[in-house]
């Protein structure tokens, strides 16, 4: 076997030596897995700072009648010091604001949530899960990681920029991310170099997936997390480059004096903007949104994955509807294309066009619930045990129901009028993906963290953890489901200006508390997390006892994976099979 | 080392990883050629330059060059399924040189259009002309580069008759970017 370049592939390169090697630049699908694990869960941690920051400035975005700015508060005269200009006294200036936004954004789902969910777990686990001994591109999955570092830094470094980072939002939204300062060239270029990596990513699994099973593992035995990876490989594989193409256009708008989203006489600054103008500003909206829908099921996808191989563990029962899980994902694949303009019903959209985009992503619900309907039903009559990991997947259900559910009414054009572009939305859209996607990911980190480094995480620390996190997630997310209905918009640093936003500014105060306290709720995380590397109990090669096949090397696993190569003789979930000396019978073990 | 045979679709991992990549390929060229078709016949203001600005015999011509090239990148790979090198480079050497042909020809033609005053902010026709052949000329140059690096490693003696996936995949390649050329000429010279 030869890679694209014709030197010896997965199989035949040797166990490096060095630690430049070894850890650095190293081409072990193990290792690169761990790399984009910690740089996403930093990232996450900048992402999630820059948030605290804009939570503070909405939790009181005016002086209160007594300010007094002799006296500032401890938090006050430490933002001061620290942004004299951005933030004097504690006060946000809005243009800050919008930078945090746009970056926090950005941030969260491009180089926290899907590098953590697809890059980190895939890489890691899909191949011990297929029996393969590395990827079928080693030296393009190493490619991958240094290039998504490089877009993470150039993206990071747009705060630098003259005119500060992207104020644009995260969906930079034409004419005015045109005109923006040259912090939103960063991100173009910086997206450009991210997308690239993903490329690299989805073609290096889609190929390991379809290629590398080990014997005897047909595709109706993959495990659904190898199963959802696939789905999101092909994902990121055909949506991707279409924002590729939409950011080249914006580019070359901002430094090559084309006007592919700039309408003709666009009056800017009160003048008009010198362009030859005629191009069209949704057209950019259009080729977003038909990245970023399918985004949604990219940060989706692989945290159900996970979900399902924890319950099916911790239930000790098959899963129930192995085939409808898949059947569901794969059509969520599909449909998740037709579905991008609802997120432009404002944008002046014909009626008819917009009945057949309400069709399509009610129709996509279908699959949604009927993944969820799987994941419940299992539990069903299952003697469940209460770990960390568990806990986890168990919380995952209800937050991603109500994530799933407070979609609807945006679906629906009608109710999308008066929800758009409000805190409903940000509601929204943050069950799915913080007490959704994010708790699913934690729950992964720890059920394959033994695996990864032979020892366990803490459980009582875990468990300090889990109620630390999933209690204030909703006290964060609920109240801005309410604060979205009386009509607050997203995007304003100072929403008490207008009278409307009044009545609810209250919950902005509880969402800030909360906020700081999930923030304090991730430090017994921190601390286990390195406390275990070293003082863990030690966990064997199945610490859970469980049947997929990464549980059938040794933890962590060598170069190479797997001793011999494993052949498999079931299918992923067979546990409690009667008749069998253990409650579980793992796929590689002969009858 | 495991072989094709051992793949489970037994289709090598090169091959099968090249066509995921032509399939993202086909969509980063498909959302710029959509954008283009949907502003030409959405905008007003997309002023078609007269067929005679856009020097429709030269362009055919390159057109003629490129699928040229195609062809004789068959004959290369059909040269190296024989094993016969002599025949390979010369083949290879004929692709290598119908892209220098295209690229040069494609030189000219920026040049002769930017001075008759179709520049890549002259108008959104002048925009779309630039950017979406400019695409393809990085495609082509990369083409270049791969069959520059493929004539290297047939001249080392790396390919044999049951063995010459890297030449395969760079056809695949090749075949793809003449694609794209066969679709840009007539949306952006004929239409």
């Amino acid at each position: 076997m030869t890679d694209a370049h014709g030197h010896a592939g997965a199989h035949a390169h040797a166990e490096p030596q060095g630690f430049i090697w070894k850890y650095v630049f190293s081409v072990d699908h193990k290792v690169i897995g761990i790399q984009y694990l910690v740089t996403s869960l930093v990232f996450l941690l900048i992402g999630f700072s820059m948030m605290l920051l804009m939570r503070w400035q909405l939790a009181i975005p005016t002086p209160p009648d007594d300010f007094d700015p002799e006296k500032l508060s401890l938090i006050r005269s430490f933002l001061n010091w620290l942004f004299p200009e951005s933030m004097p006294y504690g006060f946000m200036d809005p243009v800050f604001y919008n930078q945090l936004g746009a970056m926090h954004g950005t941030i969260m789902v491009f180089l926290g949530i899907v590098p953590l969910g697809v890059a980190a777990f895939g890489n890691y686990v899909m191949p011990l899960q297929i029996g393969a001994p590395d990827m079928a591109f080693p030296r393009l999955n190493m490619a991958s990681y240094w290039t998504f570092l490089v877009g993470g830094i150039v993206l990071l470094a747009s705060f630098l920029a003259p005119g500060g980072a992207p104020q644009s939002g995260w969906t930079s939204y034409a004419p005015l991310s045109v005109v923006a300062p040259a912090g939103q060239t960063y991100w173009l270029i910086g997206m450009v170099i991210i997308i690239t990596s993903s490329l690299f990513g989805a073609i290096n699994f889609i190929v390991t997936m379809l290629n590398m099973r080990a014997k005897g593992l047909t595709m109706g035995r993959l495990p659904v997390f190898c199963w959802a990876q696939l789905v999101t490989a092909v994902l990121l594989l055909l949506a991707f480059p279409v924002l590729e193409a939409g950011a080249i256009l914006q580019l070359l708008d901002r430094v090559a004096g084309t006007s592919f989203y700039i309408p003709k006489d666009l009056i800017y600054g009160s003048t008009v903007f010198p362009r030859a103008g005629g191009g069209n500003p949704i057209l950019w909206q259009h080729l977003f949104w038909f990245l970023a829908h399918p985004e949604v099921y990219v940060l989706l996808l692989p945290p159900m994955g996970i979900i399902a191989e924890i319950i099916a563990t911790n239930t000790r029962k098959p899963l129930f509807g192995y085939r409808e899980l898949v059947g569901s994902m794969l059509l969520i694949g599909v449909l998740s294309f037709i579905v991008w303009a609802h997120h432009m019903f404002l944008s002046g959209m014909r009626t008819s066009l917009a009945s057949l985009f309400v069709t399509t992503t009610l129709t996509i619900s279908v699959p949604a619930v009927a993944i969820l309907t799987c994941l419940l039903m299992s539990l069903r009559g299952a003697s469940i045990r209460f770990n960390t990991p568990m806990l986890f997947a168990l919380a995952f259900l209800p937050m991603f129901a109500i994530g799933g559910l407070t979609g609807l009414p945006l679906g629906f054009a009608p109710t999308d009028l008066h929800l758009h572009d409000t805190y409903y939305v940000i509601g929204h859209f943050h069950y799915v993906v913080a007490p959704g996607s994010l708790i699913a990911l934690l729950g992964g980190t720890y059920y394959w963290y033994p695996k990864m480094f032979g020892r366990r995480m803490s459980e009582k620390l875990g468990k300090i953890h889990f109620w630390m996190t999933v209690i204030p997630m909703n006290f964060v997310f609920f109240p801005m489901l309410i604060q979205g209905m009386y009509g607050m918009q997203r995007r304003l640093a100072v929403p008490v200006e207008q009278s409307h936003n009044l009545p609810v500014q209250g919950w902005s105060l509880i969402i800030g508390i909360a906020a700081a306290t999930l923030f304090v709720g991730q430090i017994p995380f921190i601390i286990n997390f390195f406390w275990s590397l070293r003082s863990g109990e030690a966990a064997g090669e199945n610490p859970w006892n469980a049947t997929t096949l990464e549980w059938a090397c040794p933890s962590p696993p060598p170069h190479g994976n797997f001793a011999t190569e494993p052949e498999v003789f079931r299918g992923p979930y067979e546990y409690s099979v009667p008749g069998h000396k253990t409650d579980y019978w793992p796929q590689d073990e002969a009858a | 080392m495991s072989t094709i045979a051992e793949t489970n679709t037994g289709i090598s991992h090169a091959k099968l990883g090249t066509w995921a990549f032509l399939a993202s390929e086909i969509m980063l060229f498909g959302g710029l050629i959509s954008a283009y078709v949907i502003l030409r016949s959405g905008s007003a203001h997309l002023a078609v330059p007269p067929r005679s600005m856009m020097g429709v015999p030269l362009a055919t011509f390159n057109t003629f060059a490129l699928i040229t090239s195609s062809v004789t990148m068959v004959l290369a790979l059909a040269a190296i399924q024989e094993g016969n090198i002599a025949k390979f480079q010369r083949w290879i050497l004929c692709t290598i040189g119908g892209g220098l042909i295209f690229l040069c020809v494609k030189a000219y033609e920026y040049h002769h259009k930017w001075e008759e005053g179709i520049t890549i902010s002259s108008n959104l026709f002048g925009s779309f002309y630039y950017t979406l052949t400019g695409l393809h000329v990085i495609h082509v140059t990369g083409g270049l580069f791969l069959m520059a690096y493929i004539l290297w490693a047939g001249t080392r003696g790396d390919f044999t008759p049951d063995s010459h996936d890297r030449v395969e995949c760079a056809g695949l390649y090749w075949h793809f970017v003449d694609l794209v050329w066969v679709i840009l000429f007539p949306i952006l010279y004929l239409l």
